[in-house]
């Protein structure tokens, strides 16, 4: 049996981002709280409305119960799914099954992380498991650097096409001004920062910032009278095929060359048809491997494609317009962020908005290229 | 009785490598399990042959004078993938295709490392 998705038939009523870049001084539940508010306040939805809430935190296996609290409500439904960034992709595949079915009305995703004001770790307990742990890689860097270093080898990979990604994502940074990470970033600069985990450098990997967001969907035919541009969910769909990477069959193939292909099945759409996409960039490795799973190019064809200009300003498929997590944020679980991208450019509203584009893809990843889920959204036009 | 993965720790502890393969026959099983991953087959243990080669590496930097470490993925000729580390090699050296070969080090807590094959030319 194929999968079954409402296409349509729900949408984001609202959408918000809360405290980007340096937020000091709030907890995670305060910033995710605050995320809601501004999104329910976006759709001119009343608090006590909200009947499903959906939620991961970086520092609270009980965030759900915590939201639940914070936010004064008595849920229908409480989720904590945890998928690492990938969590909130399939929140929103669960809440918009259970808006068609009428189990709930009006369900809120929210995620928020004081990453970089709570002194600029990693605050969540995920580590290697016990048969990894024994050699000591840096969790999560050197999963993603094994993945690279066999690309490199497979493919033929170069460290300048690595670095590509970086600079494209900088130079949507640098027009954004929500974007925390600015100015000049070069190839050169790239390939000379300093080496972590070969052949990853610094200035392969996400930032450390703060940041909190927050969606509200219902079903279609309410968003419709909304005050919004009306954004549709199209398709979604998550897959997970390990949880450590040291278990792939092909570490350069992640389980988004499942979770995107059915997206698109549900949407009805091939990837020539997406105008822009956002993906979870934790690393510059993951916008290559996810650009090829997701049939943006060839297998192998992803370093080239990136070299080439094409994922740039200008360039004919824009990605990671906001700047991504490489340059825009990264509060630790980026998902949220990629998903509310793609809903400003759905609503032609974002930052660096892309004439025309009608359809928008979010890809979120968890663990060590774990957890993949990817969404489509369109606008009016594609209902 | 133990589950799998202490019984595995247990032989270990007595110097032997052990995989997992199904009873019938089938695709060698790592990390251990109680049954087989995707049919749910019986297991039984057999000692690896401990040769593999290197699927992917990587060098972890620390603050010198600290020397970099790597970490590597090897397929052990069974046909499992694990992590492990190679000794005895520099980032010049250590190559993704290189034969190795699983050895026991440690005392309370063992553990695999391995050790680069001379392959003969041909």
């Amino acid at each position: 049996m194929g999968d079954i998705f409402p296409r349509g038939r729900v949408s984001v009523a609202g959408a918000s981002t809360f405290g980007v870049g340096e937020m000091p001084g709030h907890s995670t539940i305060e910033m995710a709280g605050k995320a809601v508010q501004l999104a329910l306040a976006d759709a001119q939805i009343g608090l006590p409305e909200v009947d499903g809430l959906f939620i991961a935190l970086p520092d609270d296996l009980f965030a759900g119960l915590s939201l639940a609290q914070y936010l004064g409500l008595h849920p229908r439904f409480t989720d904590n799914n945890r998928a690492g960034g990938a969590s909130f992709m399939s929140h929103l595949v669960t809440a918009c099954m259970m808006l068609d079915a009428g189990y709930l009305d009006c369900a809120v995703i929210a995620y928020g992380a004081n990453q970089r004001s709570s002194g600029g770790k990693l605050s969540t307990p995920a580590r290697p498991d016990r048969w990894d742990a024994p050699y000591n890689p840096m969790y999560p860097l050197s999963f993603y650097a094994l993945a690279a270093a066999r690309h490199m080898h497979q493919y033929g990979t170069t460290r300048e096409e690595l670095a590509s990604v970086a600079v494209a994502a900088r130079l949507w940074a640098n027009t954004n001004p929500e974007a925390f990470a600015k100015g000049p970033l070069t190839i050169e600069d790239v390939v000379n920062s300093r080496l972590m985990s070969s052949p990853i450098r610094a200035r392969d990997c996400c930032l450390v910032t703060d940041g909190a967001a927050a969606m509200v969907l219902t079903r279609t035919d309410r968003a419709k009278d909304g005050p919004q541009p009306l954004v549709p969910v199209l398709g979604a769909a998550a897959a997970t095929w390990y949880n450590s990477v040291t278990q792939a069959d092909d570490i350069t193939v992640t389980a988004a060359a499942e979770s995107g292909p059915r997206a698109m099945a549900m949407a009805g759409l091939t990837p020539g048809e997406i105008d822009t996409v956002q993906l979870y960039d934790a690393f510059t490795i993951n916008t290559i491997l996810f650009l090829e799973d997701l049939g943006f190019c060839a297998k192998g064809e992803g370093g080239k494609f990136v070299a080439s200009g094409a994922i740039s300003p200008g360039g004919s498929l824009p990605v990671n317009t906001n700047g991504g997590g490489l340059s825009c944020c990264h509060p630790g679980m980026y998902g949220m962020f990629a998903m509310v991208e793609a809903v400003r450019q759905m609503r032609g509203e974002a930052a660096n908005q892309i004439a025309g584009a009608q359809t928008a893809l979010a890809h979120g990843n968890g663990g060590t290229l774990s957890a993949q889920a990817t969404v489509i959204f369109g606008n009016a036009e594609t209902v | 009785m133990s589950g799998p993965g202490t019984e595995w720790d247990a032989a270990l502890a007595e110097g032997r490598f052990l995989l997992q393969r199904p009873v019938g026959g089938g695709k060698a099983v790592f990390p251990p399990r109680a049954f087989a991953p995707g049919t749910g087959a019986e297991l039984e243990w057999f000692e690896t042959s401990g040769l593999g080669t290197v699927y992917s590496a990587t060098w972890i930097q620390r603050k010198p004078p600290e020397p970099p470490y790597n970490v590597v993925l090897v397929d052990l000729a069974e046909g499992v993938r694990m992590m492990g580390r190679v000794e005895d090699v520099t980032p010049e050296t250590l190559q993704i295709g290189m034969a190795v070969k699983a050895r026991i080090i440690g005392g309370e807590v063992p553990m695999i490392v391995f050790d680069p094959v001379e392959q003969a030319d041909g």
